[in-house]
C-alpha cells in the first residue's frame, strides 16, 4: 500500500514536487517514482530509525526556556528537499554577489565611509546603530574580508523567484545539521544516491579551513586555526565541536587562550602554543572584558589588543552586526550596485522602516496581513506573524512598536514554497526556507547544498528551529 | 592538547573506574552482609560490612550527614549509589564522566561517547525500586558497561595524547582504590586469636579478592589456603594480576614516560621512583614495616604523583618568565 499522499495543494503556495495536477515536478521525477512504491510503514521506521540515530549521536540542540531540559534533538525529516542545477545557479551567484557587496560596506563604513558620502546610505543609519563598533574604525582586516561565513536566509515563492529574507554575518550556525543531514541521507537511503546524482557538499570544512589559513596574519608560515566557543552548555555547542573536528583544529574555550605581547596563546599539555586564526563563535560583546563587557567569563582577556596588533585574525571579524542588521538589510540592492557595479541577482523582500511616518502609519492599518520583525532581533523570537496572530496579540504588538518604532521593520506575508513532509498521518506539503553558507577569505565560495528549514506545524511559516522548527537534507541536482 | 581537554579525559575515565569500583565493593559487601560476621566489640561498629564502604572511600562523615543515626543497607546503597549529592556515588561518577566526555566529543572516538552516553541514559532509566530485589545484577551490569567503554576505547581510539591521558586516569584510581580497600579491610580483618583459620576468616579474605577481582587469580598463582601475607603480595607486588599496585604503576611509569617532554621529567621520576619500590620490592619489606604504614607511604607517593601531573600537564600556571620567552 503506498504511502497517502496530499496531493491537495493550497491555491496559492507554490508545492516544489508536485503542481497543481499532482504530477511530479522534472527534478523531482526520480525521487517520486521512487517513493512511489514505498509503504507508509517503511518510511516511517526509517524516520524513527533516523531519530534514535540523532539522539544516540547526540546531536542536540539546547532550547532556550524549554522546560524540557538543557538538550533536544532538532527535528530531522526524511524526504528531501531537492533543487534544480539552473536554480541553485541563480541562488549561489546571487549570495556571492550579496557576501562581496556587504563585506566591501563592511570595509567602507569602518574607513572611508564613501557609501555614506555618496548619499546612498543615511549617516544615522550607521553610526547611531548600536552594532557599529567604533574600536574598528581604521583596522585594517587581511584580504579586506569581514565576514568569512555568512548564512543568508532565503525563500522561494515559485520556480524563478527567490527572495533574501536576511543576511547573518555574526556567529550563522546551522552547518553541521546540513552535514549531519546529508550523512544522514546516504545512510538511510544508499540505494536514491546510486539513483539521483546529488551534487557533494562534504568538503565544507575543507574550504572553510583554507579560507581561514588564507586570512592568517602576514608571514605566518604555518597558521594555526581554532574554534572559541563559549562551552558546552552554549545552544550550538554541538556545532563548534563539529566544526573544529572536521577541520582538525582545536576547540578552545576563553579559559584556554591568554594574550602575552598581544599575540594570543593557548594552554596545552606541552606548554604555551601561538593561536594566529580564530573562528569565534561567541558574540563581539563577550569576546574580551578588557574590552567589551567586563563581566563576560567567556572571553579573553587582551584579545582585542591583538587583534588591533594584527597579531590575530579574527573569523568573522569585530563589527559585523551592522550589516546585518535588519535596518540595514533596506540598502544592500544598492550596495551591490555602489561597490560592484551590477544588478542585484537576488531581490530583496519588500520592507517597511517604521522609523518613517508614512511607513509607521501604513503598517499599523495594515498588521493583520503583514510580518514585523525587530530590526536587531534573531531566531524568529520578537516577531509577529499578522495573519497567524489573534487580535489580542496584535493589540499588544502595536503596543510595543508604538514604544519604539524604528526598532521594527515590516515585510509582507510571503508565500512560502512548500515541500513534502513526513508525518505521521502521510506525507504532507510544509513550508520551508534555505540558508546556504558562503565562505569568503581564499575566493568567495559557496558549496552546493544549504540548510533546509522546514515548518513543522501545519500552516505555520515560522521555520526557525528554536521555535519547533525541524531540518531536511538539500539536494542540489548535478545537472 | 589542551591542558584542560586533557584534565577533563583524565578525570572521565578516573570517574568511570571509580564507579566500577564502588560496584564492585558495594557487590561484595551485599554478599559478605549476607554471611554471619562476628560480634563486633563496641567501639567496632564501622568495621561492619555496610561501614567498611564509607569508611574506604573517606564519605563516612557525609554519610553520617545525610543519613544520620544506625547504618542501615538501604540508606549506604542508596548513598554510594543514588545520590547526587555525593560526589562519589555511582551515579555522579557516572554523570561527571559523561559531562566530561560531552564537552570533550572532539577529542574521543564517536563510538566512545555513544558508548558512554548510551550507559548514562540507561543508568538514569534504572528504578531505585530494584535496589532491594536486583542489586547483584545491577552490579553486574555497571561493571560489564565499565568494561565495554574501556573496551570501545581501548579498540577505537587513536594512540594519541588524550588516549595516553585517559589511560593515566585508569591506572591512577586503580591504585588509589586496591592501596585503598586493601588498608581498610586488612585493618579490620586482622586475625583475633580466636578466628585464625576459621571458616569466617576464609570468606572475609575471598570478599575482599573478590572485591578487586583477584580471587581466581590467588587460586593459580598459591596453590594453598588463602592466607594474610599472601593476599597483601599478590595485591601489592605482583605485577601478573591487573589490578595490583606493581601492575598499574607498570602503566603509569609506562604512560608518563611516554607523555614527559624534556622539561617535564619530575612527573616521570617521580613514577619511576614508586614503580621501582614495587617493581624490587620484596614480601619481607612490606611486613617488617609494616602494612598500614606500608600503604600510607604508597598513598602519600600517589598523591605528590598527582600534584606534580596537574601542575605540569593539566593545570599548569606558567609564571611570567615561561610567558616572556614564548612572547619573544
Amino acid at each position: 500500500m503506498n504511502a497517502p499522499l496530499n496531493t491537495q495543494v493550497a491555491a496559492h503556495f507554490y508545492n516544489e514536487m508536485r503542481d497543481s495536477g499532482g504530477a511530479a515536478r522534472a527534478h523531482y521525477a526520480a525521487y517520486a517514482a521512487w517513493l512511489a512504491d514505498k509503504p507508509h510503514d517503511f518510511m516511517l521506521q526509517k524516520q524513527k530509525e533516523a531519530d534514535t540515530l540523532y539522539a544516540r549521536l547526540g546531536i542536540t540542540f539546547a532550547v532556550y526556556g524549554d522546560e524540557g531540559g538543557v538538550e533536544r534533538s532538532i527535528p530531522f525529516d526524511i524526504i528531501p528537499r531537492i533543487m534544480p542545477a539552473a536554480a541553485w545557479k541563480k541562488i549561489s551567484d546571487g549570495c556571492c554577489q550579496r557576501v562581496r557587496a556587504l563585506n566591501a560596506f563592511l570595509n567602507d563604513i569602518y574607513h572611508q565611509q564613501e557609501i555614506i558620502k555618496a548619499g546612498i546610505v543615511p549617516e544615522r543609519q550607521i553610526m547611531g546603530n548600536s552594532l557599529f563598533r567604533s574600536e574598528m574604525v581604521g583596522i585594517d582586516v587581511p584580504g579586506g574580508v569581514y565576514v568569512h561565513i555568512a548564512g543568508v536566509d532565503i525563500v522561494m515563492v515559485d520556480a524563478e523567484t527567490f527572495y533574501v529574507l536576511e543576511d547573518n554575518l555574526r556567529t550563522p550556525s546551522g552547518v553541521s545539521y546540513m552535514l549531519e543531514n546529508r550523512k544522514m541521507m546516504m545512510r538511510l537511503f544508499p540505494d536514491l544516491f546510486a539513483q539521483i546524482a546529488v551534487a557533494p557538499i562534504d568538503h565544507y570544512t575543507d574550504v572553510l579551513l583554507d579560507n581561514l589559513r588564507a586570512v592568517a596574519p602576514q608571514g605566518i608560515a604555518s597558521p594555526v586555526v581554532v574554534v572559541l566557543t563559549p562551552g558546552s552548555y552554549n545552544s550550538a555547542y554541538f556545532e563548534h565541536a563539529f566544526l573544529a573536528q572536521q577541520m582538525g583544529v582545536e576547540l578552545v574555550e576563553g579559559q584556554d587562550l591568554f594574550v602575552a605581547d598581544n599575540a594570543v596563546f593557548m594552554r596545552t599539555t606541552h606548554g604555551p602554543q601561538r593561536v594566529d586564526v580564530i573562528y569565534r563563535r561567541i558574540d563581539d560583546d563577550f569576546l574580551d572584558p578588557l574590552a567589551f563587557r567586563p563581566d563576560s567569563a567567556l572571553g579573553v582577556p587582551g584579545l582585542f589588543a591583538a587583534y588591533r596588533a594584527g597579531k590575530v585574525t579574527l573569523a568573522n571579524a569585530i563589527g559585523t552586526g551592522v550589516a546585518d542588521d535588519k535596518s540595514t538589510y533596506i540598502y544592500v540592492p544598492e550596495m551591490i550596485r555602489f561597490y560592484l557595479g551590477e544588478e542585484p541577482i537576488l531581490q530583496n523582500v519588500p520592507t517597511w522602516q517604521l522609523g518613517k511616518p508614512d511607513d509607521l502609519q501604513y503598517v499599523l492599518d495594515h498588521l493583520a496581513e503583514l510580518v514585523i520583525k525587530e530590526v536587531q532581533g534573531s531566531g524568529g523570537y520578537g516577531m509577529l506573524v499578522g495573519p497567524a496572530a489573534s487580535k489580542s496579540e496584535i493589540k499588544k504588538y502595536r503596543a510595543r512598536i508604538l514604544e519604539n518604532p524604528a526598532s521594527f521593520i515590516a515585510q509582507p506575508t510571503l508565500a512560502l514554497s512548500t515541500c513534502p513532509t513526513f508525518a505521521q498521518s502521510g506525507i504532507v506539503p510544509r513550508h520551508v526556507d534555505l540558508r546556504p553558507y558562503v565562505l569568503s577569505g581564499k575566493s568567495v565560495t559557496l558549496v552546493p547544498g544549504a540548510l533546509t528549514r522546514v515548518a513543522l506545524r501545519e500552516g505555520s511559516l515560522v521555520v526557525n528551529s528554536s521555535q519547533g522548527g525541524g531540518t531536511k537534507d538539500t539536494w542540489v541536482l548535478e545537472s | 592538547m589542551l591542558s584542560r581537554a586533557a584534565n577533563n579525559l583524565y578525570w572521565m575515565s578516573r570517574q568511570i573506574e571509580r564507579a566500577e569500583n564502588a560496584a564492585r565493593m558495594l557487590d561484595v559487601t551485599y554478599r559478605m552482609s549476607l554471611l554471619p560476621y562476628r560480634v563486633l566489640e563496641p567501639g567496632q561498629e564501622w568495621a561492619e560490612p555496610w561501614a567498611l564502604p564509607l569508611v574506604i572511600t573517606g564519605f563516612a562523615g557525609a554519610y553520617y550527614e545525610r543519613y544520620p543515626g544506625k547504618i542501615t543497607p538501604d540508606n549506604v546503597l542508596r548513598f554510594m549509589v543514588l545520590d547526587p549529592e555525593n560526589s562519589s556515588s555511582i551515579y555522579s561518577c557516572i554523570q561527571a564522566a559523561r559531562e566530561n566526555a560531552r564537552s570533550m566529543r572532539g577529542a574521543i572516538a564517536s563510538e566512545m561517547y555513544e558508548d558512554l552516553n548510551d550507559f548514562w541514559l540507561k543508568f538514569r532509566g534504572f528504578d531505585p525500586g530494584r535496589l532491594h530485589s536486583g542489586v547483584s545484577e545491577f552490579f553486574d551490569w555497571i561493571k560489564i558497561r565499565s568494561h565495554q567503554f574501556r573496551g570501545v576505547t581501548f579498540g577505537t581510539m587513536l594512540r594519541d595524547e588524550a588516549y595516553h591521558f585517559i589511560r593515566l586516569g585508569t591506572f591512577m584510581e586503580r591504585a588509589d582504590n586496591t592501596a585503598r580497600i586493601l588498608d581498610v579491610k586488612y585493618h579490620t580483618l586482622l586475625p583475633s586469636v580466636a578466628d585464625v583459620g576459621g571458616a569466617v576468616d576464609y570468606y572475609q579474605w575471598s570478599a575482599l579478592l573478590r572485591s578487586v577481582s583477584a580471587f581466581d587469580s590467588y587460586r593459580k598463582v598459591y596453590r594453598e589456603a588463602i592466607t594474610p601475607v599472601k593476599v597483601a603480595e599478590l595485591l601489592i607486588l605482583r605485577a601478573d594480576v591487573p589490578r595490583s599496585l606493581h601492575a598499574c604503576m607498570n602503566e603509569i611509569y609506562e604512560i608518563l614516560q611516554e607523555l614527559c617532554d624534556d622539561t617535564q621529567r619530575e612527573a616521570e621520576r617521580l613514577a619511576g621512583e614508586l614503580h621501582a619500590k614495587l617493581h624490587y620490592g620484596q614480601t619481607q619489606q612490606i611486613i617488617q614495616i609494616g602494612l598500614h604504614e606500608y600503604l600510607t607511604d604508597f598513598l602519600a607517593g600517589t598523591s605528590k604523583l598527582t600534584d606534580e601531573i596537574n601542575k605540569t600537564f593539566l593545570v599548569p600556571v606558567y609564571p611570567p618568565h615561561i610567558v616572556q620567552t614564548v612572547a619573544a
